[in-house]
């Protein structure tokens, strides 16, 4: 199950610069713990985020095993029509975790 | 506060601390772990679209609506609303369990529920969805003064709390007193101490890069000065958290907090 914390504007006047800010739950066990009996405890990370914007991308990122639980992201964007913004984040896992919020550009 | 032991290591507080202890509710300037944490912690928990701590709240919300048991009835089934049921619930607990005899925490509330009226199998202490079902409950009370029963059935279990917080321990034979009465707004390596308030749980710590309750903190102190660390859900953790409730009432609840 994905749980994510989107925070976009639902509304924007057309060229105002927005803040989006994105976090996902997501343990980023860096695979350099041990775990009880001095077993390690494998790597398991979100290695990639993409942002998108009625589809084109707009922000991207490869996250790697110091960032912390939790993996948190905010950017910049220039608004420019109304639709769909999406997040995806995938991870070791081969997994990718979805959010998308809407927007009004005026 | 006087700068008498300042910056020294852990292990050179032993033989320099004094060790004084203030009765509970006297504190003057009575302050949350939260006014001594940086700025940039203080925003993250203020936001609920940074604090991470949400999500454990999210994680209850969905536990409270989901069927379980043998008796198939969600906690929403019986209690309805969670901001009306168990809104103020968590600023009086512990609170006096008429089966057990004894005080009883809000995640121990929880269980019983679960145990008796669910008829689910028991969720183990710091199990991610007890944590998640108490932050769910404790939420509802955010922003409200903690205002722990007048109960006089608690008075023992609370003075035994007391007893235990102002017992030395350990190795570096310190109580909770001596850091937290004596101590607050000092340094103790990188981290300031505060005054030992448990406002916040469950609550979201940088360093477990996870959701905690409040026994997982204290134990974490007992640790701290190499003492042998109460078990999860003993009755001492149950009375020192009575104490400290007692010790922080007038404070305002604010689960999920985030610390360092
Ligand atoms: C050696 C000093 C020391 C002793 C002894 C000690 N603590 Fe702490 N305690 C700390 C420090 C330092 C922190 C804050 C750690 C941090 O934020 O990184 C803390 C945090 C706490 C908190 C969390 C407060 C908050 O805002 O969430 C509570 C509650 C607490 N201690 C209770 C206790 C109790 C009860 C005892 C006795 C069993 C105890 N402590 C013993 C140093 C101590
Ligand atoms: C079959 C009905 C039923 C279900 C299901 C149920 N409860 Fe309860 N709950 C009760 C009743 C009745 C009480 C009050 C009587 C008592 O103390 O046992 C109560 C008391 C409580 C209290 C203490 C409230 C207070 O004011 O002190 C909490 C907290 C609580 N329940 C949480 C939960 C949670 C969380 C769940 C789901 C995991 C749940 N309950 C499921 C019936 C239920």
């Amino acid at each position: 199950m994905t749980r994510a914390l989107i925070n976009a504007p639902k509304t924007a006047r057309r060229g105002e610069i927005i803040e989006i800010r994105a976090m996902l739950a997501h343990p980023m066990e860096t695979g350099f713990r041990t775990g009880t009996m001095g077993k390690a405890i494998p790597r398991d990370i979100i290695n990639r985020f993409v942002c998108t914007w009625n589809g084109e991308e707009i922000f991207s990122a490869d996250l790697f095993p110091a960032i912390a639980a939790n993996p948190y992201l905010a950017f910049t964007a220039v608004a420019t029509d109304s639709g769909t913004i999406a997040f995806a984040w995938t991870g070791d896992d081969g997994e990718t975790r979805t959010a998308e919020t809407e927007i009004t550009v005026t | 506060m006087t700068g008498r032991a300042p910056r020294l290591l852990a292990g050179l507080l032993a033989a320099c601390l004094a060790g004084s202890s203030a009765p509970a509710g006297d504190m003057l300037d009575k302050r949350s772990g939260a006014d001594f944490m940086s700025p940039e912690n203080r925003a993250m928990q203020a936001d609920d679209m940074s604090n991470p701590g949400m999500f454990a709240v999210l994680d209850g919300e969905e536990l409270w609506n989901r069927p379980e048991g043998a008796n198939g009835r969600s906690c929403a089934g019986c209690h309805g609303e969670a901001a009306t049921s168990m809104r103020g619930v968590a600023t009086r607990y512990p609170a006096f369990d008429e089966r057990s005899g004894r005080p009883i925490d809000l995640a121990g509330r929880i269980g019983e529920c679960r145990r008796t009226r669910q008829e689910a199998s028991p969720l183990p202490h710091e199990s991610p969805e007890l944590i998640a079902l108490t932050a769910y409950v404790a939420h509802q009370s955010r922003g409200m003064p903690i205002s722990p029963p007048q109960d006089e059935r608690l008075a023992q279990f609370r003075e035994n709390g007391r007893r235990l917080y102002e017992r030395r321990i350990g190795q570096l034979d310190l109580s909770c007193a001596s850091c937290h009465d004596a101590r607050w707004g000092e340094r103790l390596g990188g981290s300031v101490m505060p005054q030992g308030h448990p406002t916040a749980y469950p609550l979201y710590r940088l360093e477990w890069q996870a959701v905690g309750s409040l026994q997982r903190r204290l134990r974490n102190c007992m640790i701290g000065v190499r003492a042998e660390a109460f078990a999860f859900g003993a009755p001492e953790l149950i009375e020192l958290e009575l104490y400290l409730m007692e010790r922080a009432a007038g404070l305002t609840v604010e689960t999920p907090g985030v610390r360092p």
